[in-house]
């Protein structure tokens, strides 16, 4: 179609227009994702030959002071000036092989076998019992293996780094230009390097926090630690794939079938509950932005602050008020009952079905106000004039609606809904404390109902322990939403073509 | 065809304010639904008679034991003062790194900076509970567990990652002040501290704010950590328990009262402050 037809078209229309073409193009991009991993590879190892073909440079032509930092690291920076740099590679050095030597090493060899023995019965004379001594921690020898080699994945980067600025520093007092000095590097910190500044405490806090037990976890997943294998009195060990064969029901015993059919519902209430959660609360909160701002209607700041109230309130009190509010003997249930509206509690929360509905309505309660706030904002952003426009043209206020205010919210918020809907996958706090995954069901293995991925994943660690299955849970979890993030984000639509929706 | 002209206008008048009274019934049909389970709360708090839940609305004698017994009975002052530290000290330090980080990413550019991005989209999708395991051991292997500096790092380790917002602010920020500032001699710095972070003032109060808040509420990694240590719990953790089947009878009274306590202070910041919020919000949720 050529831009033109395009151009003429109503934003109703160019919407569907864009919608289905998203879905059509949708495969080739998955393709493309797809493609793309082996050359991200590709370009990985042309980096590598090329650090591989610096070092080669630097040991043929470098000086004695160069190839004494092969050895020595900072050696090359202290003997041109650069004390703060050299001195600073220098102790790095020390510190790592110190670490290696009397810590690192010996949680490192471990790791093929996460330990031999666990502990052992001592008969302590002197008291007159049995004491225990422990000796191998599978959990802390995978934690430190894992520090360990992200320690030396530093260390290489830092020895790769020292020689470069080695070589590069021999080679521009060669040249006789300047070098930087100590002074200008602790200048630089404060402008062309500024985001090493900026940036070093928040990484480190994010490796410590997030990457370190993300890849903890992910080791986890392929080893069999439980109830039984709980260390420091036991040791666990690696089992391969047996925990992810047991959660999609390829296992032999009676439990995985049962595993299997829980992550079955559970899946799909998690994405049930994500798209009702989120579409409920993006069409109603507009339609509640729209009445609020519509032309005529006053005290437009009261209602808006009475929304906000419900948002200010914490999100946990409101949760578990409701859920009192609405249990068997809750106040809503005892009111009706007095009132003879009812003979028999409605089952609000412990019935199955009911539970679920009453999740998605709470929500919608919980919900509105922000959608209703965001679309506040946007709803102000629509130029006047095109309304205005439409109703010289005779264009009756439902025809704008679905000809201009839809069209251009869905335009500008697709981002919004997509967060939101990943959010929702994830969303602890809303089933937790409202009805914590309950009404039980037996045929689920340690889930209720409503259970989302992310609460039987807080059962499974918090009050079973079956730490392995838990990860594994983790693992589909991140799965199931990067896949949604990559199949819903269209980068090349609406975020960035903002202003080409007219 | 001058009347039938004023007719028309007449009659979509009328049309008009059947339209404006059938909005100003649904917003305070909204408005009643949205306010009364607080209303329900403030008057189960001054509710005289035990238990759960009673079957009429109104309590039949009023009376501020709840309240009393709030703050003699049970240990709620010290959960609401390890919240308000936790909170303070958080607010603090995740504005710090959110500033840093965001302007870093939004003005400076080095090499690792798509990457560092990617990298930060992909930790995210991961379920936040997955590294809890991982995080308790590294905490019990530093003595951390059951402390109030281990919540304060768990809940600030990651804090770069809710950079996002702040960064969409920067962005909107016109380079051309820098530049300006750049050409007179100031260095990344000075144009961080002098310039960005005075104009960036909403985005800051906006971040203060959701930082302030998300404490009280946050269940998941506090009850994990504080598991058996009722002294260390935040409020929502201790009130949670509360409500348990074995004590709801006795306590569901004293929650009430411990949420209002809990929500007044929030909800008049909220309100104050509400204006930077809404801007957050809506700046952020556009630009994704």
């Amino acid at each position: 179609m050529v831009d033109l037809e395009y151009l003429k078209k109503s934003p109703w229309e160019k919407f569907a227009f864009n919608f289905t073409n998203y879905f059509k193009k949708l495969p080739s991009r998955l393709a493309a994702f797809f493609k793309s991993i082996p050359k991200l590879f590709v370009a990985l190892w042309h980096k590598i030959l090329s650090m591989f073909g610096l070092i080669g440079h630097a040991a043929k032509e470098g000086d004695w002071k160069t190839r004494l930092s092969f050895g020595i690291m900072g050696f090359g920076q202290v003997t041109r000036k650069q004390y703060l740099r050299g001195i600073l590679y220098f102790i790095f050095e020390v510190v790592f092989i110190f670490y290696m030597v009397f810590f690192g090493w010996k949680y490192l060899v471990k790791l093929g076998s996460l330990g031999e023995t666990a502990m052992i019965e001592v008969w302590d004379e002197a008291q007159g019992i049995y004491v225990y001594e422990f000796y191998d921690n599978s959990l802390l020898i995978l934690l430190y293996s894992i520090l360990t080699i992200l320690i030396m994945c530093a260390f290489v980067c830092a020895w790769y780094q020292n020689i470069k600025g080695s070589i590069t520093a021999q080679q521009i007092l060669e040249a006789k230009q300047h070098l930087a000095d100590t002074k200008d590097d602790i200048k630089a910190l404060a402008d062309s390097a500024y985001h090493k500044t900026l940036l070093s405490v928040p990484m480190l806090g994010l490796t410590v926090f997030t990457i370190l037990p993300i890849i903890f976890m992910i080791f986890i997943a392929f080893t069999n630690y439980d109830t039984v294998h709980m260390p420091p009195k036991e040791l666990f060990s690696w089992v391969g794939l047996e925990n992810f064969v047991t959660l999609f029901g390829g296992g032999l015993s009676a439990n995985s079938k049962v595993f299997a059919n829980t992550f079955g519902s559970v899946l799909l209430w998690t994405i049930i509950w994500a798209f009702f959660a989120t579409f409920s609360n993006y069409f109603l909160g507009m339609i509640v932005a729209l009445m609020i701002n519509k032309k005529g209607i006053r005290f437009k700041k009261l209602w808006r602050t009475i929304l906000v109230i419900t948002i200010a309130v914490p999100q946990f009190v409101s949760l578990m008020l409701m859920s009192q509010l609405l249990a068997d003997q809750g106040l809503i249930n005892r009111l009706l009952l007095s009132w003879g509206w009812i003979d028999d509690p409605i089952p609000f929360l412990t019935n199955g079905n009911a539970a679920k509905a009453t999740i998605i309505i709470v929500n919608i309660w919980v919900g509105i106000p922000f959608t209703m706030l965001i679309c506040t904002g946007i709803l102000m952003n629509i130029p006047a004039d095109l309304y205005e426009s439409a109703r010289i043209d005779g264009a009756s206020p439902v025809v704008a609606y679905m000809k201009i205010t839809l069209p251009y919210m869905l335009h500008v918020t697709t981002p919004y809904l997509i967060t939101q809907f990943i959010g929702n996958l994830n969303n602890f706090n809303v089933i937790f404390l409202l009805s914590g995954g309950e009404p039980i069901n037996n045929n689920l293995q340690y889930a209720g109902e409503t259970d989302l991925l992310i609460t039987w994943l807080y059962k499974l660690t918090v009050n079973q322990q079956q730490y392995g299955i838990a990860s594994v849970i983790g693992l589909v979890t991140f799965v199931i939403v990067a896949v949604f993030s990559l199949i819903l984000y269209n980068r090349s639509g609406s975020v960035k073509n903002e202003e080409e929706f007219m | 065809m001058e009347n039938t002209k004023t007719k028309k206008l007449r009659s979509k008048k009328g049309a008009e304010r059947t339209a404006n009274t059938v909005i100003y019934i649904v917003l305070i049909v909204i408005s009643v639904i949205w306010l009364l389970p607080f209303f329900i709360l403030i008057i189960q708090s001054l509710r005289g008679e035990p238990g759960m839940s009673t079957s009429y609305f109104f309590p039949k004698t009023w009376t501020f034991d709840n309240y009393v017994r709030l703050f003699t009975e049970t240990q709620f002052l010290t959960w609401y003062g390890n919240t308000l530290l936790v909170s303070v000290v958080v607010t603090i330090v995740q504005t710090i790194i959110v500033l840093m980080t965001s302007y870093a990413l939004s003005r400076l550019r080095f090499k690792m900076r798509k990457p560092l991005m990617n990298l930060m989209l992909i930790l995210g999708m991961f379920p936040g509970f997955l590294s809890m395991t991982a995080i308790y051991f590294i905490l019990k292997e530093m003595s951390l567990t059951q402390s109030l500096f281990g919540l304060m790092l768990v809940y600030t380790g990651s804090s770069a990652m809710g950079y996002y917002i702040c960064k969409g602010f920067f962005d909107t920020i016109p380079k051309s002040l820098d530049e300006a500032a750049r050409i007179d001699g100031a260095s990344r710095h000075t144009v961080f501290i002098k310039i960005i972070l005075p104009l960036a003032k909403p985005i800051i109060i906006y971040t203060i704010l959701t930082s302030f808040t998300a404490p009280w509420g946050e269940y998941m990694f506090s009850s994990f950590l504080m598991l058996g240590d009722p002294s260390k719990f935040t409020v929502a953790v201790g009130m949670k328990d509360w409500l348990s089947e074995e004590n709801v009878n006795q306590y569901f009274t004293v929650f009430c009262a411990a949420a209002v306590v809990v929500s007044i202070p929030i909800t008049a910041l909220f309100i104050w402050l509400q204006k930077y919020y809404v801007e957050g919000v809506t700046g952020g949720s556009v630009k994704g």
